[in-house]
């Protein structure tokens, strides 16, 4: 019965649709599919231990907190709205725009960014707020759209351009699985099949930003 | 090198660990939180994982972590009360040092990727080494003290509290995946359901699945080995699809579910946290669309340009 150990996919599925408690529902994914694979209890709490202690790199961003702490406690959301507010026709649409363009640039030159941390959430997200702002105060739904949208124009320019530098990790993982598949393929094929898809999805932001501007400029003239 | 990278970052957990530790501290000290007991103890739990996390044995860690989440499966765990900051503090500086407020960000992003780019310390350090620099030159430019640095830490890591923690967490059920074999069995479910030849139904089986399965492990690197010697290899190159197009496509294709799945919590989760987010979908509700369309992409230029 191998297909059991999808249980705890499952679990993992409904826990987060039914908006259940997400620390609880992982461990417990955690633990369902391991119990039905056969792992037994003490394996699995050496599995999960293990696993969490060698991942602790996934929250390296918390050295970042007591930065942004302090510039946010010394009005780093004010100079935000001055600064924008001196830029005429800037809109949050046209801040994404830019940075998924910047974005894309970068990868294309093998400049790998961890975006959210450092520039997302200090910097992109602020500036889209006070740009959100200029034409009158955001309702607490628009506030947490234009994160989302932060966020998102970050990882929409991460994932599609990240095959355009031949030396990125995810060429060269294609190129070594391929290989080892017995279908060698050659690198800098790779990155001439990915761009028309870093092309393709840039346009797309430009008109879904577009769309997202005059939704929030919609709501504001009403 | 690799001894240097591992020293920093043990220090880097050190550190953190001193962090939740504070959180741990003052949550204890908040009277006005009913479950202060329960989240202090968590914070005092990750507190020892991440400090001491090197030398505990991993079963402890493990059983650590089924605490955590009992803590939580119970509501034991909340914020609770949290100083507002002071409109006065933040016009005062403003008006004192204008646009320079905005230096730490742009410290933090530039020297990160500088160490991550031309040094062999790699991101990670790099983003450790840019958060201390950072940090010090937001303490001397806002005049702030130990004791504004010690509150304000607390502060951040107490707001975005849980959510903070899971990105890792789900990075761990990911290895519990692997462990029980989850790769195998979707590989087996998929490609046992439809037959092989057909051009159209191949491509788009390939797609689809690269992008579930990445939804579902929360991670196209793990997905690529497994779905194209699956999937892509029978139904779409066996078939006369051209290799570099299949594997260029396929990979990206994977990354269409990336942007659909709270399991990629480096991209979905960690913003949510980072930006205190009310919605724990926030990120993926703004993605899906493009998400969809870029598939349905992958799969029409996968159809004509593969074959």
């Amino acid at each position: 019965m191998e297909y059991l150990c999808l249980l705890g996919v499952l679990v993992i599925v409904v826990g987060f649709a039914l908006g259940l408690d997400t620390v609880a529902v992982v461990v417990i994914s955690a633990l369902v599919s391991a119990l039905v694979s056969g792992i037994d209890f003490v394996s699995f709490l050496r599995i999960l231990g293990k696993g969490f202690i060698d991942n602790r790199m996934v929250s390296i961003f918390f050295l970042t907190l007591p930065t942004i702490g302090i510039i946010e406690r010394h009005g780093l959301k004010k100079a935000a709205v001055n600064l924008i507010n001196k830029i005429k026709n800037l809109t949050p649409g046209r801040i994404f725009d830019i940075y998924t363009a910047i974005r894309e640039i970068a990868a294309l030159f093998g400049i790998s960014l961890q975006g959210q941390v450092q520039f997302i959430a200090p910097l992109i997200n602020p500036m889209a707020q006070a740009a959100g702002k200029v034409n009158g105060e955001l309702t607490e739904l628009e506030v947490d759209q234009i994160k989302g949208r932060a966020a998102a124009s970050e990882n929409f320019g991460n994932f599609y351009a990240q095959n355009l530098f031949i030396g990125s990790s995810s060429v060269l993982l294609i190129a070594s699985t391929m290989k080892s598949l017995g279908h060698p393929v050659e690198t800098n094929s790779i990155v001439i099949n990915t761009l028309p898809i870093a092309i393709i999805c840039y346009l797309l932001c430009l008109g879904y930003n577009h769309i997202f501007d005059q939704k929030l400029k919609k709501a504001k003239v009403k | 090198m690799e001894a240097i990278i591992n020293n920093f970052l043990l220090a880097f957990y050190i550190i953190i660990g001193l962090f939740f530790l504070a959180a741990a501290i003052e949550s204890w000290r908040d009277q006005t939180n009913p479950a202060r007991w329960g989240t202090g103890l968590f914070w005092l739990i990750f507190a020892a994982l991440f400090a001491l996390g090197q030398w505990l044995p991993s079963e402890v860690s493990g059983g650590l972590l089924l605490v955590i989440a009992l803590l939580s499966l119970f509501k034991q765990v909340r914020v609770g009360h949290i100083k507002e900051l002071s409109e006065k503090v933040a016009s005062e500086t403003v008006s004192r040092i204008g646009n320079w407020i905005f230096l730490p960000s742009i410290l933090l992003a530039i020297i990160a990727l500088v160490i991550a780019q031309f040094t062999k310390l790699g991101g990670q350090v790099g983003i450790g080494i840019a958060a201390v620099i950072s940090l010090i030159v937001a303490m001397i430019l806002t005049k702030s003290n130990i004791k504004v640095a010690y509150e304000d830490t607390q502060r951040m890591v107490r707001s975005v509290g849980s959510a903070g923690i899971l990105p890792q967490l789900l990075a761990t059920l990911g290895v519990v995946f692997t462990a029980s074999g989850v790769g195998q069995a979707t590989s087996k479910a998929i490609s046992g359901l439809f037959p092989v030849g057909n051009h159209l139904l191949g491509v788009i089986l390939y797609c689809v699945a690269m992008a579930l399965f990445t939804a579902i492990m929360g991670n196209a690197f793990a997905a690529f080995a497994v779905i194209t010697a699956g999937i892509g290899i029978p139904f779409v190159i066996a078939q006369g699809g051209s290799p570099v197009v299949v594997a260029a496509l396929g990979m990206t294709a994977g990354y269409c579910g990336t942007l659909l799945t709270p399991m990629a919590a480096n991209f979905n989760t960690l913003p949510v946290a980072l930006m205190e987010m009310k919605d724990p979908l926030g990120v993926i509700k703004q993605q899906y669309p493009i998400a969809l369309i870029m598939l349905l992409v992958h799969i029409i230029l996968m159809y004509f340009l593969a074959f």
